[in-house]
C-alpha cells in the first residue's frame, strides 16, 4: 500500500513542470500590470473574477495536456495533420506576430523593473537577451526546466509582500466571492483585460508541446491533471495578493490609475522598502522568465508545424530555420526597447487585436482536435464536458470580441484625431541627459487602454 | 516534354473528361495500393456532387497539367477500401521517416513522373516534397495559376525524398500488413539512429514499430534511449514481444530498463524471458542503480590462470558476439577470484605460446559492488580505464564497467 502510494507520488513529481511553468509564464509583465491597475482602481472589487477565471483557464488548459498526453503530439502538429498548411500557415504568422509583441513587453518588463534599481536598460536589456539567447541555445530542456521551475517560486514574493502591506483580509475575503459587475466602461474593459490577460493563444501551444517534450503519457495522465490544476490554481493566488496589494497600497488611499507595473512598485514604497524591493524584484523575474519561455516557444511551435527541423539539441546549420527565428526574435524583441521612436503603441494595439482574433481559432481547433475518435480514442471530451469547453470557448470568443471591438474603435479615433492640442496616444522620444531615453505617454482613454490590456505601459521615468 | 513530372497539388482539382470531352468532375484524391505496386497511381478519386467516382489506372488516356482525359468511362463509386494508401488523407500533412537523412520529416507535397505508355499515361511516385518550395505549391495552390506556380518556384531551392527511401508511419499493425509497410529501411539504420527517430514519434507509432521490428534491432535501439523512454516503450508492448526484446538486450541494458518499470510490470516481462538471460538480470536487478553493482554489466572474458595467447585467441573465437565492444581479458582463478587484466591489443604483438599473466596490467585494477559512481569515475580518469571489473564480498569476478558508461554517467550531470 505504502509502496504504492510512494510510486504515485513519483509518477507526480516525474510530471511537474509543463502545467506549473506555463501557469506562472501567464503572470507576465503584462499579467502583472493588469492586476496591480485591477487593484489601485479598483481595490477589493474586481477580487471574484478569479475564480471564473481559473475555471476557465483550467478547462483550456486540462483540454490541451490531454491531447498533449495522449496523442503524443504538439498542438501545431495536430492542426497541421486535420487541418492542412494552409491554416497553419496563416496561424503560425499570426502566433509569430502577436508572440513577438509580447516578447517585446517582457523587454519591457525587464528594463523598467531594473530602473528601479537603478540599472540603465542599455546596460540590463542587452545583458539579459544574451543571457536568454543562452540559457535556452546553449543549455538544455531538462536543466533550463529546473531553472524555470525554481523561478516559479520567486512569485512567492508577490505573497509576501502583500503580507508585509497588512491588508484588510476580511475584505478581501468577502470581495473574493461576491460578484460586483458595474456598468461603467473602465470597470468592464478592466474585467475583460483581466481575462484576455489570463488566457492567451501561446499557452495551448506551449503546454501541449511541453508535455509532449516532458513524455507523459496517458498513463500518466492523471498525475499530469493535477499538476495543470494546481499550475492554474497558483498562477490566480498569485494575481489574487498582486491585486490585494495595490488595493491596499494605493486603492485604500485613494483610487489612482497606474501606468506601469513599475509604478505599482513605486507607490509600495511609503509601507515598506521591502514590499518595495519584493514587489520590483518579483516584476524582474516574472518578465525574464516570460522572456526565456516566450520566443523558444513560439520557434518550437511554428517549426513543429511547418515541418522544419527544431530543437536545442540539434545544430545550427540542422536547424537553420529555428535558430534564425529564435535569435530574430530575442534580438529584435530587445532591440526595440532601446530603439528611440518606434511606433510601439500602435504595434502592440495591432497585436492586440491579433491575438483576439486567433483566440477563437485556437479555442475551437482545440475542441474539435479533442473530439476526433481517432485521435483521443477513449480520451475524448464527455457529452458534458463538451457543454463546458464549448461555453468557455462562446464565453472566451464574446470577451476577446468585446475587447477587439473596443481597441479598434479607440483605433480608429487615434487615427480620425489626432489633435494636437491633446494628442490621444503619442509616443515621444528624446534624451534628456539624466535618463538616455524617456517616453511620455499622454494620460488618455486609450493610453489607459493600452496600458490595461496589454501590459505595456510608458517607459519608466 | 516539360510535363514529365506533376505535383499532387497539381493534380487535386485538375479536370477529368470523358470520351466526349465533357467534363465529369475535380481530382479530390489519389490513392496506391502498395501490395500491387509500391509507387504507381492506382486510383483517382474524382469528385463531382456528393459522392466520389473512382477511376483505374488503366482507364486513362493522357495526364497533363490541362486535365486527365479518360479513354473509358466505366467508372465505379468509391468505396473506402483498407488496401489503399490515399495521398491526401493518409499522406500529405503527415510524418514519414526519410531513410536516408535519418529524421522524421513532414509531407508538404509529393510529385510524380508521368510516364507516356502506348495505352496510356501513368503517374509513378517519384518524391515526397518537404522543404519551402513545396510550401509556397502548398500556399498558392488554386490561388495563383499552376504554370505561374512553377515558374516562380525555380527561385526556391527544391528539398525532396526520393520515394524509396520513405518509410510511412501508420500506428494500426493490421493496416500495417494491408498497406505493405516493411521495416527493412528502419533496420537498416543504426540503432543510435533509429532510437532518435522513434523518440520524435508518438507513443503509438513508436509501440507500432516496436511491435514489428526484428527483436535484435529493436533491443539495440531500445538500448540507445533514455531510460524514461524505455519504460514507456516497454510498458506499451505486450508482456511476450517485451521479454522477446529485452532477452536480446545486454543484461546490464535490460536491468537498467526493468528497473524503471513498476514492479508489476517488470516481473511479468521477466517470468516469459528464458531462464539464462533472466537470471542475470535478475542478479544486476539486486544493486542499487548509483553503486559499481547498477553501473556493471556481465558481458566480459574470463579465462583460467594458466592460458596462453592461443588459447586466449580460441576462447575468443567462441564469443564473437561481444567483441565489438571488448578491449579486456580478465583471468581468474579456480575459486572465481580475479587475478589479472589483460588489454586485448597486447596479444597481437605477443608469440602464441605466451602466458597471459606476462601480458597483464599493473596495477591489477577493481572495484567492489558496493562502490559509489563518483570514486569510479575517478578512477577512470586516474588510470585513463576502458574496463574495470567489479568484484563482490568474496572477491569473485561480477562484472565490469565500461568506459561508455561512465561517459554516460557524466553527462547526466
Amino acid at each position: 500500500m505504502l509502496k504504492k502510494f510512494r510510486y504515485q507520488i513519483a509518477i507526480f513529481l516525474s510530471v511537474i513542470g509543463p502545467g506549473i511553468i506555463t501557469a506562472n509564464v501567464d503572470n507576465d509583465s503584462g499579467g502583472i500590470l493588469t492586476y496591480s491597475q485591477a487593484g489601485a482602481k479598483y481595490g477589493y472589487l474586481p477580487l471574484w473574477t478569479l475564480i471564473p477565471i481559473t475555471l476557465l483557464l483550467i478547462v483550456t488548459q486540462e483540454m490541451c495536456s490531454r491531447m498533449g498526453a495522449v496523442t503524443g503530439k504538439g498542438l501545431s502538429d495536430l492542426i497541421r495533420e486535420e487541418f492542412g498548411l494552409r491554416t497553419t500557415f496563416f496561424m503560425m504568422i499570426a502566433l509569430v506576430l502577436t508572440n513577438f509583441t509580447n516578447v517585446i513587453a517582457e523587454f519591457a518588463g525587464i528594463a523598467s523593473s531594473l530602473e528601479l534599481f537603478h540599472i540603465s536598460r542599455y546596460i540590463s536589456v542587452p545583458i539579459c537577451a544574451v543571457a536568454v539567447w543562452f540559457l535556452v541555445v546553449r543549455g538544455n530542456y531538462r536543466s533550463a526546466e529546473k531553472i524555470f521551475l525554481a523561478a516559479c517560486f520567486l512569485y512567492v514574493t508577490y505573497i509576501i509582500s502583500a503580507f508585509l502591506l497588512k491588508p484588510d483580509w476580511k475584505e478581501a475575503a468577502i470581495y473574493s466571492v461576491k460578484p460586483i459587475l458595474m456598468f461603467d466602461t473602465d470597470y468592464i474593459t478592466m474585467l475583460i483585460a483581466m481575462v484576455g490577460t489570463s488566457i492567451a493563444p501561446w499557452m495551448q501551444f506551449y503546454l501541449q508541446s511541453a508535455i509532449v517534450e516532458k513524455g507523459i503519457t496517458a498513463k500518466e495522465y492523471v498525475q499530469s491533471r493535477i499538476e495543470v490544476v494546481v499550475g492554474c490554481v497558483l498562477t490566480d493566488v498569485v494575481a489574487f495578493f498582486i491585486i490585494v496589494s495595490c488595493a491596499t497600497a494605493i486603492w485604500a488611499h485613494g483610487p489612482k490609475d497606474i501606468n506601469d507595473a513599475a509604478d505599482a512598485a513605486v507607490a509600495l514604497k511609503p509601507f515598506g522598502k521591502y514590499a518595495y524591493l519584493l514587489f520590483s524584484a518579483g516584476l524582474f523575474n516574472a518578465s525574464f522568465f516570460a522572456a526565456c519561455i516566450l520566443p523558444l516557444s513560439t520557434v518550437f511551435t511554428v517549426c513543429e508545424g511547418l515541418g522544419f527541423e527544431s530543437g536545442v539539441d540539434k545544430r545550427f546549420h540542422e536547424a537553420p530555420e529555428f535558430y534564425w527565428l529564435y535569435t530574430l526574435l530575442v534580438v529584435l524583441g530587445a532591440g526595440v526597447i532601446l530603439w528611440p521612436n518606434f511606433p510601439l503603441v500602435r504595434m502592440i494595439l495591432a497585436s492586440q487585436v491579433l491575438n483576439g482574433v486567433m483566440l477563437p481559432f485556437v479555442l475551437i481547433y482545440m475542441v474539435l482536435l479533442i473530439n476526433k475518435k481517432g485521435l483521443m480514442k477513449e480520451w475524448t471530451n464527455s457529452a458534458a464536458y463538451n457543454t463546458v469547453a464549448w461555453v468557455s470557448v462562446a464565453i472566451m470568443i464574446g470577451l476577446t470580441l468585446a475587447l477587439v471591438s473596443i481597441t479598434v474603435k479607440q483605433m480608429m479615433q487615434a487615427e480620425a484625431a489626432p489633435a494636437p492640442s491633446a494628442p490621444v496616444a503619442q509616443v515621444q522620444s528624446y534624451d534628456s541627459g539624466r535618463h538616455a531615453l524617456k517616453a511620455y505617454v499622454h494620460e488618455s482613454r486609450i493610453a489607459h487602454l493600452i496600458r490595461q490590456t496589454l501590459g505595456m505601459g510608458k517607459f519608466a521615468d | 516534354m516539360a510535363d514529365e513530372f506533376l505535383f499532387l497539388t497539381e493534380l487535386l482539382g485538375l479536370k477529368v473528361h470523358d470520351l466526349k470531352g465533357r467534363r465529369l468532375g475535380l481530382v479530390k484524391d489519389a490513392a496506391i495500393v502498395p501490395l500491387i505496386d509500391a509507387s504507381r497511381v492506382d486510383r483517382f478519386l474524382v469528385g463531382g456532387g456528393w459522392a466520389w467516382l473512382s477511376i483505374r489506372h488503366d482507364q486513362i488516356r493522357s495526364i497533363s497539367l490541362d486535365g486527365i482525359y479518360l479513354k473509358d468511362e466505366q467508372l465505379t463509386p468509391y468505396h473506402s477500401d483498407e488496401y489503399m494508401l490515399r495521398l491526401v488523407r493518409d499522406l500529405l500533412d503527415q510524418q514519414i521517416i526519410d531513410g536516408q537523412g535519418r529524421k522524421v520529416v513532414r509531407v508538404t507535397d509529393v510529385t510524380f513522373r508521368i510516364q507516356h505508355h502506348a495505352d496510356g499515361d501513368v503517374l509513378n511516385i517519384l518524391d515526397v516534397d518537404i522543404g519551402l518550395r513545396s510550401m509556397w505549391r502548398r500556399l498558392a495552390q488554386g490561388v495563383v495559376p499552376p504554370r505561374w506556380i512553377r515558374r516562380i518556384q525555380t527561385v526556391i531551392p527544391p528539398h525532396s525524398i526520393r520515394w524509396e527511401h520513405c518509410s510511412i508511419i501508420e500506428a494500426d499493425p493490421q493496416r500495417r500488413l494491408r498497406l505493405n509497410i516493411s521495416n527493412k529501411i528502419l533496420e537498416r539504420m543504426h540503432p543510435a539512429d533509429l532510437a532518435d527517430i522513434v523518440e520524435d514519434l508518438s507513443p503509438d507509432d513508436r509501440e507500432a514499430i516496436f511491435e514489428t521490428i526484428d527483436s535484435e534491432v529493436a533491443a539495440e535501439t531500445l538500448s540507445e534511449m533514455e531510460p524514461d523512454v524505455q519504460a514507456s516503450i516497454l510498458e506499451s508492448l505486450e508482456t511476450e514481444k517485451a521479454a522477446d526484446i529485452v532477452e536480446e538486450m545486454s543484461p546490464h541494458e535490460a536491468a537498467d530498463a526493468l528497473a524503471e518499470l513498476e514492479e508489476q510490470t517488470s516481473e511479468e516481462i521477466l517470468e516469459e524471458m528464458e531462464q539464462e538471460p533472466k537470471e542475470e538480470v535478475e542478479e544486476l536487478l539486486e544493486y542499487p542503480e548509483h553503486s559499481a553493482g547498477g553501473l556493471m554489466n556481465t558481458e566480459y572474458v574470463a579465462l583460467p590462470e594458466g592460458t596462453t595467447v592461443e588459447g586466449a585467441m580460441d576462447a575468443l573465437r567462441a564469443h564473437e558476439e561481444i567483441l565489438e565492444n571488448l578491449n579486456t581479458l580478465f583471468l581468474v582463478d579456480s575459486g572465481d577470484q580475479l587475478k589479472a587484466s589483460i588489454p586485448l591489443a597486447r596479444l597481437f604483438t605477443a608469440a602464441g605460446a605466451t602466458p597471459l599473466q606476462e601480458l597483464a596490467a599493473e596495477p591489477l585494477l577493481h572495484v567492489d559492488v558496493e562502490e559509489r559512481q563518483d570514486r569510479i569515475t575517478e578512477l577512470f580518469d586516474k588510470y585513463n580505464l576502458l574496463t574495470l571489473p567489479v568484484i563482490d564480498a568474496e572477491g569473485k569476478l561480477a562484472g565490469v564497467i565500461t568506459a561508455d558508461e561512465v561517459i554516460s554517467l557524466l553527462r547526466e550531470k
